[in-house]
């Protein structure tokens, strides 16, 4: 099958209402990097932070106008062969995924503004481009430098997420990978403290993420030599027509650009970078990260399983589900050795990849809708934990590792509660959000996943136990033993992150007792337009 | 099948508790005042179950009676659905009974370590917080509500351990949580594939719902097996018992109650709600490895009673030996003797509450658990003494005191159907013997020790934890009408899902 050019030009056609969100998520972008260049130091960074809330909310508003406009847009119908050729598909889980996306974001900016009483940021370094411990690096402390441009960065990166979940075809699915990746390699390397660490956190996060894009490119090339197009609906159209059975092209095509995908959801054995940058990245971003990309990703790893490549699943469907069982498996065994709150919450960030990865595999509308609950009620309890980790401090610098948690319960009860709250909802305790969400993804797995489904189930269920040691280990540490060190104090945060806190904390609870009106908007949300 | 009520009594008795112990948790004041005010609450909790047992009509054709239900998740299929039954009644009672004592029982288990008595405020919320999930996980008749308590309730009570517990609390609150959740997780595959199984829709959890269904024999066999690994961990039975002696010999006496004496019993409570009526053909398949089961739990839970030096360890014991008896009378199918397991359920719990805070009354005098510590004690503390011997008689079943009753109907009952077993099993009644009369010889008579003659006998407050306790024994040993009479139409109704089944008698007989 050779591609088809138009015959002649046609323009596209733009729905700039359904397309609002994104519009306005990167016009705050661009103005925080105007703002960057022109605006005096010392109000910068209440301006950036301001801009950047502001831009969120009004693209969440965008979100609820671009509700009343499903459908494809941006490109046109080619009235010669009958092709829909579309770039963005303006649908329920696109448009589900990117309001969460930025409410989310939201949540994530005012974590990364906390400033503890200094002069900007305190997650982040004054000055990046420095070598660590050099003269320049404390010249720029005492001059005051402030690192502002990460709220734009953020900007762009969540609008990359947003329009990640959204693409209808590969090229543009490879443009949004790159728009949300690259800022968060630089948000990773601009740690304020052990800053060795975050700058080899973002090497390798840049590197390995290179590779991946590098798979998905490949990937994407093979599939167009498969079908002539890039576009979803084509794509799967070219795989009902050919009924040569196993096509190197397109098995090849498929397995490349899954690697790319599942990379960015850490599954195994695509999650070596994983610990290692949720360790380094300064933890305001690393939960955001571990919020927001999980969130664009599954977006995307839905589109392509259901619209792109539904009509190969029987070919792919495979090594998905060895991918989604070795990520059960590794991050919850792998999570039980960990003695660093933040690698901790790393490898339980994998076990829940796996998870959401058994929803993915129902191929069922029912899977949809538990996918993007599980990504919601996941998203707001990892931002207030890793915010807690922000909070627990020793001689200034954060306290991860998990002795220097010994006995918080009793000094500081808020603050080891919340946290205790939150493990339990990791944990998939009932009366917390985990809980509902992790029933979400089995049950359906059970009810459309036929024998495979029930399979993964037992295996998640087998792991969840598994991880709930390690979180109850976190709970013991807490509450029933001594404190080992007096010197780790819990700082203040201000109003900002308190209410990001509280949210999430609150979400988590709420999802737990309520969650009936999420999972109807997520059921309402599951069907995909083609 | 239901029959709704006008006034949520069920509601009331989850909410009054429920905001009782986030007030006691929270509210600025003294210790005390908070002590006093969760003593309160649950008498004023209890008092409302009163009440509530008042409109209870024992006639009445419909299964669930006090009913409430609301929509809750309607995705999932799942409702807010309240009822009781005669067996989850008294059950129900017997909670609201315990909790009041244990709360009396508890008052200086956790001293003020000048904190503003946060950690005793803690303990008292966490005490009344037990009392939502009691009422319920006994009353919820949809299947997922009463999974959400059943894993929920293991919360409150790892925290009581851990925070609260001995030296080996940390230990013993992870294995307790471990176990538990385990068992959750695998009744958990169960719960979602069994929905599948019934008609479905926006109350498809429903108990009503899931009575009665054809299933094919292999899905129900693991389906009754994933309920059942949960319901057998958290009774518990052999082998999977071995959490029991751990969590309660490190938890606090009024923990250790509560968490044995009522919690445990929705393992066999579920027992009869799940395993017998909602799958009939494979409890009669797997009758017979589950009654084996039960005779080991018996005979062996009362064989290292016999042999333990910590009391608490010795305590749990007796009761993995009890609970192989209430297992043996539910699953022998009659209705003597499930009538009889379910009235041991409520005998165990008063049982093993005056064991364990009899025991804990002297064992806070001594600051010893070790039963090689003591001696003529009955000497130092002749009224403490008594009530234990009482508590003590009432375990192993003399006749006139409460258990007896229980015990000589699973017998009965029983014995009709596994002989064998029956006889085997009957072999605890000198086993109990030896283990509680052993244990009152070496603790309470003798000489009377050196040294103790500033140890007092029993305070005001102690006298009123023990009342309620040997009352109950004494009326209820003379007495058990009114229980039976409760349980009995319960009974009767669970057993007729078991024999209007077709596939029971068929199935059963073939294989």
């Amino acid at each position: 099958m050779t591609a088809l050019a138009p015959a002649a030009f046609q323009q596209a056609n733009i729905d700039y209402l359904a397309v609002l969100p994104l519009l306005i998520v990167f016009g705050t972008a661009l103005v925080g990097v105007l703002v960057e260049a022109f605006m005096p130091r010392t109000h910068r960074h209440t301006v950036q932070a301001t801009i950047a809330v502001v831009g969120l909310v009004l693209g969440f508003v965008g979100v609820i106008i671009a509700t009343g406009h499903q459908g494809l847009t941006m490109g046109f119908a080619d009235g010669a062969t009958g092709r829909r050729l579309f770039s963005l598909a303006i649908d329920g889980p696109a448009l589900f995924m990117q309001g969460s996306i930025v409410l989310l974001g939201i949540l994530g900016i005012l974590t990364m503004a906390e400033r503890f009483g200094g002069v900007g940021s305190d997650a982040f370094t004054p000055s990046g481009a420095s070598t660590p411990g050099s003269a320049i690096e404390a010249a720029s402390t005492r001059a005051g430098l402030i690192t502002s441009e990460v709220f734009p960065l953020t900007i762009f990166a969540i609008g990359g997420m947003m329009l990640f979940p959204t693409v209808n075809d590969l090229i543009g699915m490879f443009v949004a990978l790159e728009v949300l990746s690259l800022p968060l390699y630089i948000l990773s390397g601009l740690a304020r403290r052990r800053r060795l660490l975050s700058q080899e956190a973002a090497l390798k996060y840049f590197l390995l993420g290179a590779f991946s894009s590098a798979f998905f490119l490949f990937g994407t090339a093979l599939l167009y030599g498969y079908a002539g197009s890039v576009y979803f609906p084509d794509l799967s159209a070219a795989i009902t027509q050919n009924q040569l059975g196993l096509n190197p092209l397109l098995l090849g095509g498929a397995f490349l650009v899954f690697v790319g995908l599942l990379f960015k959801v850490n599954s195994v054995p695509f999650h070596g970078w994983t610990p290692d940058v949720y360790q380094g990245a300064p933890s305001p971003v690393t939960g955001f990260m571990a919020a927001c990309t999980k969130a664009a990703a599954f977006g995307a790893i839905l589109r392509l399983a259901y619209v792109g490549l539904d009509t190969a699943a029987w070919q792919w469907q495979n090594g998905v589900i060895i991918v989604a069982v070795l990520t059960m498996i590794v991050g919850s065994v792998l999570s039980v050795a960990q003695t660093d709150m933040k690698r901790l919450l790393a490898y339980s960030s994998i076990a829940h990849a796996g998870f959401i990865l058994v929803g993915v595999l129902s191929f069922d509308r029912s899977g949809v809708s538990s996918v993007l609950f599980y990504v919601v009620t996941y998203g707001f309890s990892i931002i207030a934990a890793f915010a807690l980790v922000t909070l627990v401090r020793q001689d200034g610098g954060e306290a991860t590792h998990l002795s220097q948690w010994a006995g918080l319960g009793k000094k500081h009860p808020i603050v080891a509660g919340t946290m205790a709250f939150l493990m339990l909802a990791f944990a998939g305790i009932p009366l917390t959000s985990g809980f509902v969400a992790k029933f979400a993804v089995f049950a359906a797995a059970i009810h459309a996943g036929g024998s495979t489904g029930l399979a993964l189930v037992i295996i998640g269920a087998a792991c969840s136990a598994i991880t709930v040691f390690v979180y109850a280990r976190v709970i013991v540490l807490m509450f029933f033993s001594e404190p080992a060190d007096d010197s780790v104090e819990v700082v203040i945060p201000s109003a900002a992150m308190t209410f990001s806190i509280a949210i999430g904390t609150l979400v988590t609870l709420a999802l737990g007792i309520v969650p009936a009106s999420l999972l109807d908007l997520a059921d309402r949300a599951s069907q995909f337009v083609r | 099948m239901s029959q709704m009520s006008s006034v949520p009594w069920l509601t009331l008795l989850i909410v009054i508790p429920a905001v009782g112990s986030l007030l006691v948790a929270v509210l600025p004041g003294p210790a005390e005042q908070a002590k006093r005010l969760a003593f309160g609450v649950s008498l004023v909790t209890l008092a409302v179950g009163i009440v509530a047992a008042t409109q209870f009509d024992r006639s009445s054709p419909a299964q669930f009676q006090l009913a409430e239900q609301h929509a809750w998740i309607p995705q999932f299929g799942v409702n807010y659905a309240l009822g009781v039954d005669g067996i989850a009644l008294i059950l129900i009672l017997m909670s609201l009974v315990l909790t009041p004592v244990c709360l009396l029982a508890a008052w200086h288990d956790v001293e003020d370590e000048g904190d503003g008595g946060r950690r005793v405020k803690a303990y008292y919320g966490l005490l009344l917080s037990l009392v939502p999930f009691m009422v319920g996980v006994f009353s919820a008749t949809d299947v997922f509500l009463f999974y959400i308590l059943f894993e929920a309730m293991l919360v409150p009570i790892y925290f009581l351990i851990g925070r609260f517990g001995g030296p080996r609390r940390q230990y013993a609150s992870m294995k307790f949580l471990l176990f538990g959740l385990a068992g959750g997780l695998v009744m958990l595959v169960a719960v979602i594939a069994l929905y599948l199984q019934g008609p479905g829709g926006t109350d498809g959890f429903l108990i009503s719902k899931l009575t009665g269904l054809s299933i094919d024999p292999t899905t129900e066999r693991l389906l009754w097996l994933g309920f059942f690994v949960a319901f057998a961990i958290k009774a518990p039975m052999v082998p999977v018992h071995t959490w029991l002696p751990d969590a309660a010999t490190e938890a606090t006496p009024a923990t250790a109650t509560l968490l044995v004496g009522v919690l445990d019993k929705v393992g066999t409570f579920g027992m009869i709600r799940f395993c017998l009526q909602l799958f009939p053909e494979a409890n009669a398949w797997a009758t017979p490895v589950v009654v084996v089961l039960a005779v080991i739990s018996v005979i062996y839970g009362a064989l290292l009673a016999i042999g333990q030096t910590d009391m608490m360890r010795l305590i749990a014991f007796t009761s993995i030996s009890h609970f192989g008896f209430i297992v043996l009378g539910i699953f022998a199918l009659t209705n003597t003797s499930t009538a009889g397991a379910a009235l041991y359920m409520l005998n165990h719990g008063f049982a093993t509450a005056g064991l364990f805070l009899f025991a804990a009354m002297f064992i806070k005098r001594r600051g010893s658990k070790r039963i090689p510590d003591f001696g003529g004690w009955q000497r130092v503390t002749p009224g403490i003494a008594g009530a234990f011997l009482v508590a003590g008689l009432s375990t192993l079943a003399l006749p006139g005191l409460s258990s007896f009753v229980s015990e000589f109907l699973v017998m009965v009952g029983a014995f009709g159907v596994f002989p064998a077993g029956t006889v085997i099993a009957c072999l605890v009644i000198i086993l109990a013997s030896m283990y509680i009369l052993l244990w009152y010889k070496r603790v309470m008579t003798g000489p009377k020790p050196e040294g103790l003659s500033h140890i007092k006998d029993w305070s005001v407050r102690e006298k009123w934890v023990a009342a309620p306790l040997i009352g109950f024994f004494v009326v209820f040993g003379l007495f058990p009408k009114p229980a039976l009479d409760v349980i009995n139409p319960a009974v009767d109704k669970t057993l007729s899902y078991v024999q209007a089944n077709p596939a029971t008698l068929a199935e059963g007989s073939t294989k």
